[in-house]
């Protein structure tokens, strides 16, 4: 018996061609948008980065200088390939400590006590605060220089060498100790940039269900073994989400030396071509940085389900 | 046994008590490095010139005064600036909202090829520095003639078209993100209602519009909540786009040399007590909509969902 064809209704589409259009439809806003607003500027901001531009009455001109531009960054800036170095290993060491600070105040804010709400509140606050236009200014500021400063030096003076001469006992390695320090300097930084990080985390802790740890309870498990065997690998993949926030925050942050190394050079005597390839070294760098820490702990994270 | 217990209960109890002060000395030190900035900022404001170089004044001026709340105010423009930076946030994070959520929307509940490879571009969007493509999309926006089909060339930087043009299209800072929200937030919503919505004969749209919407307010809020906020306090984009713009961190940026003149970069505390009391009449609007908002900000993230996958 041969299988009778359904009839086809609606221009003749199948369901399944009917919700591939109207997935299509929905997403529209944003098929434009990468297309126009980000995909066409990125290409021709690669073109860019091969050519002078020279700006003209009706637009601007573009003049063909191979990889000139790259030899520039590379070779004749005096600063650029230091400050790169220094940004990425600064990255690493603060993420480092973003990640360890906002996985234990994520923990602490998770627990019953009196005053939660409001230590929440105080904790995302810098997520209302600490962006745009404040950064800026703090950053030039002089008064929160000098209260910064004093703040630093009470760690510096006081809470430092106690420290490195207590580390110091346990015979690590000196380039521990001196992160351990310098994370403990930084310390105020860290807290402030954590804000979106102990959110994610702390949403991630409240969406483990209830019974896996019923479940532990009755087979006797310790609250240190149920951190083990189920918080840990249960958040894993939101800690894998706050590597990879934590990294694109701190590069694409507005105070972040090779940002303003690459606007220096884009609108000053440098030129656009120059500004476009340092943005694509920069790119480089942090592409690869986000794959390494993407197949690094892809692997280690636990998907429920 | 009884002794055993007994001291085993008193163990316990005592790391309890042990744990709770500890862990009430940490967040009570943690929230003083937040709130510092704040109450530093608090403090200066109230300064005078005379304050700055007594060096026994550390938090409490001696001679408070107001006048830099007067400056501020009146060189800020501020009701004026205040009014327009309302207007422009919420025209920009309504626009933000409505595509991240409809985006967001497509590519959770539709099963086509094309979901998958639309999200993973948008996290990439969300990775790339803006750096990268600002100069590029600056001169679009200076000599606009959508890639060659309009016979004129328009100008729209100084207009809020890059603005607008950005946020409905999911491509404002951070864009990503929200789409990102939005996803995850739909995904985790039960299939039964939409084959609910299609038995009883509703559209796709009218699925989306009567059902799936009103149950995702609570994501909605929170993106629409970020989007306020990052639009309130940008610089960047503004700054580059829009220069023109009298909204409060344009004025805010300007204060300094608005009031001082050409003076402002020899004196550095008064440029600081400007700034400070100029960022609290900044942040002000944003910490009291927090204080009324911060309980449905906190629990509207943590039911959004960012949780799934």
């Amino acid at each position: 018996m041969k299988m009778r064809k359904p009839k086809r209704r609606l221009f003749s589409l199948t369901l399944r061609q009917q919700n591939t259009l109207a997935g299509y439809l929905f997403s529209l806003p944003f098929i434009l948008g990468f297309l126009f607003v980000f995909l066409y500027p990125t290409i021709l901001s690669a073109v860019f980065s091969f050519n002078e531009l020279v700006i003209t009455k009706t637009g601007y001109e573009l003049k063909y200088v191979g990889l000139e531009n790259y030899r520039h960054v590379f070779r004749v800036h005096p600063t650029f390939i230091r400050d790169l170095t220094e940004t990425t290993i600064n990255m690493l060491s603060q993420a480092f400590w973003i990640l360890v600070f906002s996985f234990f105040a994520a923990i602490i804010l998770n627990q019953n006590f009196r005053g939660r709400l409001i230590a929440r509140a105080i904790l995302f606050l810098p997520i209302v605060m600490a962006s745009g236009i404040i950064l800026k200014i703090e950053a030039r500021d002089y008064m929160t220089g000098i209260l910064e400063y004093g703040m630093e030096s009470v760690s510096a003076f006081l809470v430092t060498p106690a420290l490195s001469v207590y580390l110091s006992k346990f015979q690590l390695p000196d380039a521990l100790i001196t992160n351990i320090l310098a994370a403990i300097e930084s310390l105020p930084n860290i807290i402030r940039s954590s804000g979106i990080q102990i959110l994610v985390l702390l949403a991630g802790l409240q969406a483990i269900p209830r019974s896996l740890y019923e479940a532990s309870e009755v087979e006797g498990a310790t609250g240190w073994e149920n951190f083990w065997l189920i918080t840990l690998p249960m958040v894993s993949p939101l800690i894998l989400t706050n590597i990879v926030y934590t990294i694109v925050d701190y590069f694409t942050s507005t105070s972040n030396l090779i940002v303003s190394n690459i606007r220096a050079a884009a609108f000053g005597t440098l030129g656009y071509g120059i500004g476009s390839a340092m943005s694509w070294v920069y790119f480089g760098v942090i592409g690869g940085i986000l794959v390494i820490t993407f197949v690094i702990f892809s692997r280690l994270v636990f998907y429920h389900e | 046994m009884g002794v055993m217990e007994h001291r085993l209960h008193w163990k316990r109890s005592l790391f309890r008590y042990g744990w709770s002060l500890a862990r009430a000395v940490i967040l009570i030190g943690v929230c003083y490095i937040v709130i510092f900035p704040v109450l530093s900022k608090l403090a200066s404001s109230f300064m005078s010139r005379s304050d700055l170089w007594d060096t026994t004044v550390v938090w409490i001026p001696r001679h408070p005064t107001l006048r830099n709340y007067e400056l501020a105010w009146n060189y800020m423009n501020y009701p004026t600036a205040f009014w327009n930076s309302v207007k422009l946030a919420v025209l920009v994070s309504a626009l933000q909202l409505a595509s991240s959520t409809l985006v967001g929307y497509g590519i959770a509940r539709f099963h086509f090829k094309g979901a998958k490879v639309l999200f993973t571009l948008a996290i990439i969007t969300l990775v790339v520095p803006p750096e990268l493509f600002i100069i590029p999309l600056y001169l679009n926006f200076r000599y606009f003639d959508f890639l060659g089909l309009l016979p004129v060339q328009l100008n729209f930087i100084n207009t809020v078209w890059p603005a607008v043009i950005t946020a409905a299209t999911c491509t404002g800072p951070r864009n990503g993100l929200f789409i990102y929200i939005m996803r995850q937030y739909f995904k985790g919503m039960p299939r039964d209602l939409e084959e609910a919505a299609s038995v009883d004969g509703a559209g796709a749209f009218r699925t989306f519009s009567k059902i799936m919407l009103p149950a995702a307010v609570p994501a909605m809020v929170t993106v629409f909540l970020f989007a306020f906020v990052w639009q309130w306090n940008d610089y960047y984009m503004t700054q580059m786009f829009y220069s023109s713009a009298t909204t409060l961190p344009m004025m805010l940026d300007k204060l300094p040399n608005s009031v001082l003149g050409m003076r402002w970069e020899a004196s550095l505390p008064e440029t600081s007590l400007l700034n400070n009391t100029g960022s609290l009449l900044l942040i002000a609007p944003l910490v009291i909509l927090y204080v009324f908002l911060q309980r449905f900000f906190v629990e509207s993230v943590q039911r959004t969902g960012i949780t799934g996958q």
